[in-house]
């Protein structure tokens, strides 16, 4: 399976964009062709634009009655053959999870972007937060994996979006951008370039679209309407979608090949980047906003000949294991400062042997450069 | 013996799941029936279900594109499906907690667009599948296994709810009337625009024997003698008609 480049639909320049906006045009240079959705802020903008530009492209726009159906609406259109996506934000995305996971069970491909809000529950509807991301792995019931990616800048609303659709499309697995109320609001500078890469999916006729001979494979996946009657469900399936729902042997090879599908290829999937760490004694590890006030925060103490770095995580799940299993080796302490109650850093006290400090704060508001300073000269 | 309805299952399969005396069996016959009267092509046919007994009706039975939904989800799921390619014919086939109680929304939504689908609600009258509770159909007064004093609430007019809703077919027929049936789903599927026919199904399994109808046929003979077209009705008393169900063309 290859890639190929297409020229880009949006003219090549430098725009000023919110990361809402960008991340619409993201999906349009990916190829989206559907959408559905349904309103709910900090992420409205993103259907608004895609309202607008679906209708230029001559893709299909819905506005659903909620979210379940924003989401079950994806699933359908990307069996009849279509990129699809929806955007939400916290309470939507609680509403979204059975679906999230029948997406993953049937291996279909589709681009859910979280515009996170401070929660838990209604919490506070335009303030920021960064509480999701657990539920992003764990939400739907059972095990399954999908992709979770964390842009840091309206450069990667659009970059992480388009990036998604390509993932989702290799791997056939829902992909999710885990943004939050600080990216999707803010403006800054957005170039796009004159040609972007596209994934699709494979098609092959008469292969059986849920097995393949290799483990950990991704099999082909047909539209509806192209004479390969389809058999799709959400219950244990064979190969060719015949529910198995008391073979032990079929469930447990098949949640097996899910799950394998995405942890086998986790280092072409993930991406880390490092700032200052070769002679660091300390570390921040950072994502989404907060990486911002990091990196920030590290050049400050640069400036002061302060030995410290920072691991920026472009990918959340399936989890960077390996960058953050080397970092712990290298450094004496790990800082992970979040807009949550500490969700990342216990994923990084699994792989790191050294000390993990984490550093939280769930008021509603972006973490201050004054803060993380203030926290690291507590510890 | 060459069955006619053979060439529209998919291969491989070899019986239904359903409990002696359900009606789905007559019901899928019905469907298969009215797409070979109106020669329709399967690989252009998309049939999807959500979760229960009505659900497997066309999964995996049909020889065409397959949609086994999530519980409630079978209208959204289409409407995704039918809005991307507007050259499938899509036939939404479920039962009445499906359609009505847990997936309420989408059904009153999917009617309001009166996008082109196709919806078969199988009606028994109960939660088959997870062991006869009452359904939000279930008449008032009979028993399940969450109501063994009876319902104590009324249950929905689905044919009613749907026409207020915005759907421009609409028809109600038993699994006792096959004929009419038969040509309510040609009707339906010629039909461009939300069309719903409401299927009244027995489920001896789990309604009949709580509620005094242990064998299939005392299910098949009450829908016989409550099942009344609209002229028949005109003439009844309140009381008379209370235990009736009305059948025939609602909308248009």
């Amino acid at each position: 399976m290859i890639s190929r480049w297409i020229k880009s639909p949006f003219p090549k320049g430098v725009y000023y964009f919110s990361g809402n906006e960008a991340a619409a045009e993201g999906a349009i240079a990916a190829g989206c062709r559907f959408y559905a959705g349904y309103p709910i802020t900090p992420s409205s903008e993103i259907m608004e634009r895609m309202a607008v530009r679906l209708k230029e492209v001559g893709g299909i726009f819905i506005q659903m009655e909620d979210e379940i159906a924003s989401i079950s609406a994806i699933i359908g259109a990307s069996w009849a053959g279509a990129k699809a996506m929806t955007a939400t934000s916290g309470p939507g995305f609680s509403l979204m999870q059975e679906s999230i996971g029948y997406a993953a069970f049937t291996e279909t491909p589709c681009v859910i972007i979280d515009v996170q809000r401070a929660g838990p529950c209604t919490g506070q509807a335009t303030r920021v937060g960064s509480g999701d991301i657990m539920q992003a792995k764990w939400g739907s019931h059972g095990d399954y994996q999908v992709i979770a990616l964390s842009p840091w800048s309206v450069q990667e609303m659009y970059d992480l979006t388009l990036r998604g659709f390509n993932l989702s499309e290799r791997y056939r697995v829902p992909t999710l951008v885990m943004s939050d109320e600080a990216i999707g609001h803010l403006r800054e500078n957005l170039s796009i370039h004159s040609k972007v890469e596209i994934w699709d999916r494979k098609k092959k006729r008469g292969r059986p679209p849920f097995g393949t001979e290799e483990e950990g494979g991704v099999p082909p996946m047909p539209a509806f309407g192209e004479g390969e009657r389809l058999l799709v469900t959400g219950s244990t399936h064979d190969a060719f979608g015949f529910r198995k729902t008391d073979d032990p042997e079929v469930h447990s090879r098949l949640v097996d090949r899910i799950n394998q599908k995405i942890l086998r290829n986790r280092t072409e999937i993930t991406e880390t980047e490092d700032y200052y760490l070769e002679d660091s004694e300390r570390a921040m590890i950072a994502y989404g906003f907060t990486a911002r006030t990091s990196l920030y925060v590290v050049h400050q103490l640069r400036k002061e000949g302060r030995k410290i770095g920072m691991l920026r995580l472009k990918t959340l799940w399936p989890f960077p294991e390996e960058a953050v299993t080397t970092l712990g080796k290298r450094v004496k302490k790990v800082i992970v400062p979040e807009m949550n109650l500490g969700q990342v850093a216990g994923e990084v006290k699994k792989f790191c042997a050294c000390e993990v400090i984490s550093l939280h704060q769930t008021n509603g508001e972006v973490i201050g450069p004054e803060t993380i300073m203030e926290m690291l000269k507590k510890i | 013996m060459v069955r006619a309805m053979e060439k529209y299952i998919r291969t491989g399969v070899k019986a239904t799941p359903f409990c002696p005396g359900c009606g789905h069996g007559i019901l899928m016959n019905s469907i298969l029936r009215a797409l070979d009267e109106l020669n329709m092509d399967m690989k252009k046919m998309l049939f999807v279900s959500g979760i229960g007994c009505a659900a497997w009706i066309p999964s995996p039975h049909f020889n065409g594109d397959t949609l086994h939904t999530l519980h409630g989800r079978a209208l959204a799921f289409a409407t995704g499906a039918k809005l991307y390619n507007p050259d499938l014919c899509v036939m939404v086939i479920s039962g009445d907690g499906d359609l009505s109680s847990i997936g309420g929304n989408h059904l009153i939504h999917a009617a309001r667009r009166n996008l082109d689908l196709k919806v078969v609600c199988a009606n028994n009258m109960i939660y088959g599948m997870t062991g006869g509770q009452v359904a939000s159909t279930t008449p008032k007064g009979f028993k399940s296994s969450t109501t063994g004093e009876g319902n104590p609430h009324r249950p929905f007019d689905l044919c009613k709810l749907v026409a207020a809703a915005g759907a421009t077919y609409v028809a109600r027929y038993s699994v006792t009337q096959p004929l009419a049936l038969i040509q309510a789903l040609k009707k339906a599927i010629r039909h461009v625009g939300f069309s719903f026919i409401e299927v009244l199904s027995p489920c001896p399994t789990q309604f009949g024997r709580r509620n005094l109808m242990d064998r299939p046929e005392e299910m098949i003979q009450d829908l016989l003698r409550r099942c009344i077209s609209e002229e028949e009705a005109e003439g009844l008393a309140e009381k008379e008609l209370s235990e009736k169900i009305i059948t025939g063309e609602f909308e248009p």
